[in-house]
């Protein structure tokens, strides 16, 4: 008779529907951004098969413009901003800090109906008319102009934000409140780090995008005179509020992928990652200074050149922060023992690709260069690098470190690499083209161009096809492998976690005795626990991590 | 246009040196340290792989020196950046002092232009090489974004206001110009060509185009009077209203106690929502013509007023003791 676990101490449509197990939730929710994901792909594959040829090779205009916008919204707004939080914040933080579960579990199932909700108002707006407005649904397009289903998205919208207000409360009501004894704040695995740092992005800036969005959909329906000049708006006001939270959105993608890169690359190098308090207090100096960034996305509007100054310096100095990051991953590998494994392959493309996406983003904050820049092709290429070859490649490399755990089975190790060395070629394929297109002057949003940028789009388009295939393999022998994997046992890697000392996968309350924690994060060398060797210089681990 | 390095687009203005030495600055910078860490890390991934598979890392939990190393270096790099950056953004925000001023009006999906002789043309702009031209931009409906890629210059377009660009074509040519803010179903079609020709062709193509339609003096003259603006604005400066001879381009005072030049945009505020500025001494008692007049009939009411810049103005004051005494 099989051990029970989460998956099945209970059967049927209603204990899944009706569960308040983080674990559950965090698998609703991986389905949730699964289909999402699968949606916005669809969109992104026909946008780069239309590309193909200058005149344009598929669809109409109002088609090519709805194909981009929905793309968007799909894959910002209801994949990349819940998938790492949302599906493994919800399966890791209650296991790795040594909770049975979040503070408030009837909530975070709320904030799963909430999320469903929202996303079927969006569909219903994709399948109704579809909407034209750009993901950034700027004023008074949107407000005013657009014929598409403007007012269902933003409603759509609106909803889903508090799925992320509940997601981040309880979130940091758990972190501090939960803890096992022992598990201080340093103690805490970096991931958790960064899941806070997101949850207080998620608690003070949703609300601004909710009520920006709101107030385009009253502009919209009652012509209330907020955004639109002629009624007496601004339409810059809307641009101020909206990236007032769409920038710090832009943290809450990529600082959970940073967590995951700082569990994945001790774990496979095997040793205690390099400045945990500096790559810990960088995810809250990133997520405290992003929301002091946001004019930057808007030096050409004719802003005063005093606030461009002031915008572009604050840009520059919330890139130190990254910058630290990144020192601290490499030099963490050096002197470890390294292995192959898929996560690591994941979680060094995610350097690589970062790097690119974040020294691009200093071309983007430079103000002289972005005179240029500003809305081309090169703005495209560098958040594609921050949030598919940043945020994704996290998310996907964090699916794959953490699967035995969530599905108690291996996946065809072999397959997963070849997967991630795809996945990487593919992306690099289409996305450096476009940086290129940018600097030549190829404005971003268009479904046709000029013939002297064929050749490149021709390059992006093809890599995108490599690109898709490296998803598509995840997505099957991961399935696969949930019923004809290797069992897993609770600690393949092996890892240091509190979530590698109970059975894979979890037991439904997860611990059945309350950890108790006496050690230091990522001390491979003081556990004997995991039958390894013992490091080759004897060390002890200071209080605080680094010396 | 058919760029001649693979790389660049071709070089068209004065702003296109300092634009792609900025890029090739930032591009080294960034190419070092993009190696340096690639490199490093390639390095470790060989050289420390895993041999024995119990086998565990030296623990080092890191070095404080090599961690201020890597804040301070790269904080003095990016403040480099922002510098040079800053320089030529500030330098391209205020444009000289005598610039050929065309203006520019964007609506779904076109462009207008209008020549400082009143003469239009639509998805083209002719300038002469070698002179400061600065472009006023108006939009009709949404944002719209003119763009240079040649001349590495853009500048939104935003509807209620006027931004300005500025740019000293430096070599004779055809160039494409793109709308580069996303703008609705025709955004991509809505572009065209700049024509940068010798002074004396733009000259001759100035007076030989006959296609100059109507004159926005003319028709900002008439306006004066239609809209009823003349029964205030006396030219004698005894009417309610401030003289407007000689106005543009003056300093004004307002009753705030604060100074403004009377440029475009403030002459377009004092039109479309006159009680934003009052000027010193003067009632608010102008009605509001927002959302009355379409943007080509404010240029026209503009042009006029500048019309008037060389008429003398009335001594100062002249029209400020009726107001002051209905007190």
């Amino acid at each position: 008779m099989p051990r029970e676990h989460y998956l099945n101490a209970s059967y049927g449509i209603r204990s899944w529907l009706l569960t308040t197990d983080h674990k559950r939730i965090a698998l609703l929710y991986l389905i949730g951004v699964t289909f999402f994901f699968f949606v916005g792909g669809t969109f992104a594959t026909m946008i780069r098969i239309h590309l193909l040829t200058p005149t344009g090779y598929l669809v109409s205009p109002e088609t090519y413009n709805k194909l981009f916008t929905m793309h968007g919204v799909a894959m910002i707004f209801f994949f990349l901003i819940p998938s790492i939080p949302a599906v493994l914040g919800n399966f890791l933080v209650p296991l790795m800090i040594g909770a049975k579960d979040v503070a408030f579990p009837r909530i975070n199932l709320l904030s799963w109906y909430i999320y469903i909700t929202g996303g079927c108002f969006v569909l219903y707006s994709f399948f109704t008319g579809g909407l034209d407005t750009g993901w950034t649904f700027y004023t008074p397009l949107s407000s005013v102009y657009s014929n598409s289903a403007v007012t269902p998205a933003v409603i759509g919208i609106f909803i889903n934000g508090f799925s992320s207000i509940l997601t981040g409360l309880n979130f940091v009501v758990t972190i501090h409140t939960m803890r096992a004894p022992g598990m201080t704040w340093f103690r805490l695995p970096l991931f958790i780090w960064a899941q806070y740092a997101t949850s207080i992005i998620f608690i003070l800036g949703t609300p601004v995008i909710a009520i920006t969005l709101l107030l385009v959909g009253l502009e919209r329906m009652f012509h209330l005179g907020f955004f639109n000049p002629a009624l007496g708006g601004d339409p810059i006001l809307f641009q101020h509020l909206f990236w007032f939270y769409s920038h710090p959105a832009v943290y809450i993608m990529i600082l959970p992928a940073m967590g995951v890169v700082s569990e994945i690359i001790p774990t496979f190098a095997r040793k205690p990652i390099f400045g945990y308090s500096f790559i810990a207090g960088s995810s809250i100096a990133i997520a405290v200074i992003g929301f002091l960034v946001w004019a930057h996305h808007m030096f050409m509007t004719g802003q005063s050149t005093y606030s461009a100054l002031a915008f572009s310096l604050l840009s520059y100095l919330v890139a130190i922060p990254s910058a630290v990051k990144v020192f601290n991953w490499a030099s963490t590998l050096y002197k470890g023992s390294i292995s192959y494994d898929t996560p690591m392959l994941y979680a060094l493309g995610f350097i690589g690709l970062f790097l690119i996406g974040g020294l691009t983003g200093l071309f983007l904050a430079c103000l002289g260069l972005d005179i240029h820049i500003h809305d081309t092709y090169f703005v495209v290429a560098h958040f594609h690098y921050i949030m598919v070859g940043g945020a994704v490649m996290g998310y996907v490399g964090a699916l794959h470190f953490w699967w035995p755990k969530i599905a108690g089975k291996l996946y065809p190790e072999f397959l997963a690499r070849v997967a991630a060395v795809i996945l990487f070629i593919g992306f690099n394929l289409t996305f450096f083209p476009q940086f290129i297109l940018g600097y030549l002057g190829m404005p971003r949003r268009y479904h046709n161009y000029p013939p002297e940028f064929q050749v490149l789009n021709v390059m992006s388009t093809a890599g995108a096809s490599i690109l898709a295939l490296g998803y598509l393999l995840p997505m099957i022998y991961l399935t696969w492998s949930m019923r004809y994997g290797k069992v897993a046992g609770p600690n393949p890697w092996p890892a240091t976690g509190l979530e590698w000392r109970i059975d894979s996968p979890p037991p439904a309350e997860n611990f059945h005795v309350t950890p108790e924690v006496d050690w230091e994060p990522y001390d491979f060398g003081n556990r004997p626990d995991l039958g390894l060797a013992a490091p080759l210089t004897p060390s002890h681990a200071p209080a605080h991590g680094d010396d | 246009m058919q760029s001649q390095l693979p790389f660049y687009p071709e070089q068209a203005s004065n702003f296109a040196g300092s634009v792609d030495s900025l890029m090739l600055y930032l591009s080294l910078v960034s190419l070092f340290f993009a190696a340096g860490i690639t490199v490093a890390i390639v390095f470790f991934f060989f050289r420390f792989h895993r041999k024995k598979p119990d086998e565990v890392g030296v623990p080092i939990y890191g070095n404080m020196r090599l961690e201020a190393t890597w804040i301070i270096i790269p904080f003095f790099l990016a403040m480099t950046m922002f510098g040079w950056g800053a320089v030529v953004y500030v330098e391209y925000r205020h444009p000289p002092l005598d610039t050929l001023d065309i203006y520019i009006v964007a609506k779904q999906w076109m462009w207008k232009a209008q020549q400082p002789t009143g003469l239009r043309e639509i998805n083209e702009l002719h300038v002469p090489v070698g002179r400061d031209v600065k472009l006023i931009l108006a939009s009709e409906d949404v944002i719209h974004d003119f763009f240079v890629p040649a001349f590495r210059v853009k500048m939104d377009v935003v509807p209620g206001r006027y931004n300005t660009m500025w740019f000293r074509p430096t070599k004779v040519g055809r160039y494409h110009f793109f709308c580069s803010q996303y703008c609705g179903t025709n955004h991509a079609m809505m572009g065209g060509w700049v024509t940068v020709m010798e002074p004396s062709d733009y000259a001759a193509w100035l007076s030989g185009s006959s296609g100059a339609e109507a004159d926005p003096v003319a028709l900002g003259e008439k306006l004066f009077v239609e809209k009823a603006c003349s029964t205030c604005h006396l030219a004698s400066g005894l009417g309610r209203a401030p003289s407007l001879n000689g106005l543009y381009g003056t300093k004004v005072l307002l009753a705030d106690g604060s100074a403004v030049t009377a440029d475009d945009a403030y002459i377009r505020e004092s039109i479309l929502q006159p009680n934003a500025k009052i000027v010193a001494g003067y009632q608010p008692l102008m009605p509001a013509f927002q959302g009355q007049l379409t943007e080509e009939q404010i240029l026209g009411l503009i042009a006029y007023i500048k019309s008037l810049q060389a008429l003398p103005a009335p001594p100062k004051g002249a029209g400020i003791a009726p107001a002051t005494e209905k007190k």
